[in-house]
């Protein structure tokens, strides 16, 4: 096995050396984010990276995917600064020294969409442990992340305080889609299954069908965003100067309002809330 | 499904308004693609007559594994290839991970073993027939395959474009190892399964039908190509 795993290797290293001849190795100051789904299904940070880059000449690359498997790149080293929604995991990744500190940026709110017919009876809650106690009593379909990510995160934390059993109703009326925010969206408009999602990317999304937010105005569905810098400590070649002056251009005055200032069919979709910090 | 009609009107006026970032996409998924491609061929063709003109033990359980290797999953390739070049990984001092250079890396690892196993067993018919002759004429050996190579030509190419093919449509390797970074590493693929995500599915459809143009662009060229070179009686 360690065999065939070196000659993988082997295999790799003459190609890169091939494709280093041939692939852009574009250089220029860039740092590369981790983020989450919904920063970039939003179309945020296409919108408030340009003033950005103008102002620095800092590029940014960012690549968009769960938390959980952010926060997994991140931990590899593949990423100067982490930018997600999972605040227990954040500061268990700057506890354990992957991270320098962890910066408030923004926050919005997670609602729980569904088909019109509503066969749960949920609409106009603002309970969502209530809810989801409903939708467990009618066995309406439930579309799950079930993928590690923030939101996934935010929904096992209600699920465990109804003290329902989803894992039992996994394949039955709990429906694990193992994807993206956008493509649970999808599947569960598909098959007229109940979903939690965060609002920003609920409303920018194009395929609602006859979906509605049902739930929404619960604390407990608070959605706060933070940003780390990864740890050079860990990682040497982390790029730290570029990879902070971005996290103080986000937490400043100018990203602050930039955030504010990003509006989708005439909503804000983030509110800036800078200056709390966890070491 | 209104969505359906709509995505032609939209694919073909995204086609005839020269949009910028539409054209940068497709340009980097076939300079990607054909990369990998060329990379495979250089590998996949002199592995695959090597193993068709020689006799070896074992060589019957080469071939089902590499017959084998062809039905790689994308997804798989990408794992490995970022676990490779992370930072974290052996390789990661190269610093290629969210680079053009790795997913032409992923795509070419996904291609070769297509090139080499049917080139081989193109190789192996053409070999089958012109044994006698070349032993009767003492040929040297690597006279031989390069004689079997250019004269399996027109074959050959279909087995670059089946490679092509495989390349340009996937997008399980290519989305990991690069990371769908706009202007950086979007491919027409990646670029498919994010207007999905958004729910987008009219403008995810549209570039369905560009990637499919552009590709029978690539296969028209290669045609006319293979009829320039090859006489009539042997395409």
């Amino acid at each position: 096995m360690y065999g065939l795993r070196s000659l993988g290797f082997v295999a790799v290293a003459a190609l890169a050396l091939a494709s280093l001849a041939i692939g852009s190795a574009r250089a220029g100051d860039f740092i590369i984010i981790q983020s989450t789904t919904s920063t970039q299904n939003s179309g945020l940070l296409e919108a408030i990276l340009p003033e950005f880059t103008e102002k620095t000449g800092i590029e940014v690359r960012v690549v968009a995917v769960g938390t959980g498997q952010a926060i997994k790149n991140a931990k590899n080293g593949d990423g100067d600064v982490l930018l997600v929604h999972a605040r227990a995991a954040e500061v268990k990744f700057v506890a354990e020294g992957w991270g320098v500190k962890r910066h408030d940026v923004m926050y919005n709110d997670f609602v729980v969409v569904g088909p019109a017919a509503d066969p749960a009876g949920i609409s106009g809650m603002s309970d969502a442990v209530a809810a989801l106690k409903k939708i467990a009593a009618a066995e309406a379909p439930f579309a799950s992340r079930g993928d590690d990510s923030g939101t996934h995160t935010k929904e096992r934390a209600l699920w465990d305080e109804t003290g329902i059993d989803v894992a039992a109703a996994s394949g039955g009326w709990y429906r694990e889609t193992g994807s993206g925010m956008g493509a649970t969206l999808n599947a569960g408009v598909g098959m007229g299954a109940y979903v939690l999602t965060d609002r920003a990317t609920w409303i920018a999304f194009s395929n609602k069908g006859d979906f509605r937010v049902l739930v929404e105005g619960d604390d407990r569905l608070f959605n706060p965003y933070g940003v780390i810098l990864v740890n050079r400590q860990k990682h040497k070649r982390v790029k730290a100067d570029e990879g902070q002056r971005f996290i103080d251009w986000l937490t400043g005055a100018d990203g602050q309002r930039a955030i504010a200032g990003f509006r989708l069919e005439g909503q804000q979709l983030f509110f800036p809330n800078a200056g709390g910090a966890t070491n | 499904m209104q969505d359906f009609a709509g995505a032609f009107t939209l694919a073909f006026s995204l086609l005839a308004s020269f949009d910028a970032d539409l054209y940068e996409i497709v340009g980097l998924s076939l300079q990607v693609t054909l990369s990998a491609v060329l990379i495979a061929a250089l590998i996949g063709l002199p592995v695959g007559a090597l193993i068709a003109t020689t006799r070896f033990p074992g060589r019957g359980l080469v071939i089902v594994v590499l017959n084998t290797l062809m039905g790689l999953p994308p997804v798989v390739i990408g794992l490995l290839v970022y676990m490779a070049l992370s930072n974290a990984g052996p390789l990661g001092v190269l610093r290629l991970l969210y680079t053009p250079g790795a997913m032409i890396i992923a795509q070419a690892l996904l291609v070769t073993p297509i090139v080499a196993a049917l080139s081989r067993q193109v190789i192996e018919d053409r070999h089958g027939e012109c044994a006698e002759l070349f032993r009767s004429m003492v040929v040297s050996w690597g006279r031989a395959i390069a004689t079997l190579l250019w004269d399996a030509r027109a074959a050959l190419l279909t087995v670059a474009l089946a490679g092509f093919g495989r390349a340009i449509a996937e997008v399980g390797a290519v989305i990991i190892v690069g990371g769908n970074i706009n202007h950086v590493t979007r491919v027409m693929t990646t670029a498919i399964a994010l207007e999905t995500s958004k729910g987008d599915l009219a403008l995810a459809l549209a570039l369905g039908i560009v990637l499919l143009i552009v590709a029978i662009a690539v296969n028209g060229a290669v045609s006319a190509l293979r009829a320039g070179t090859v006489p009539a009686s042997h395409v």
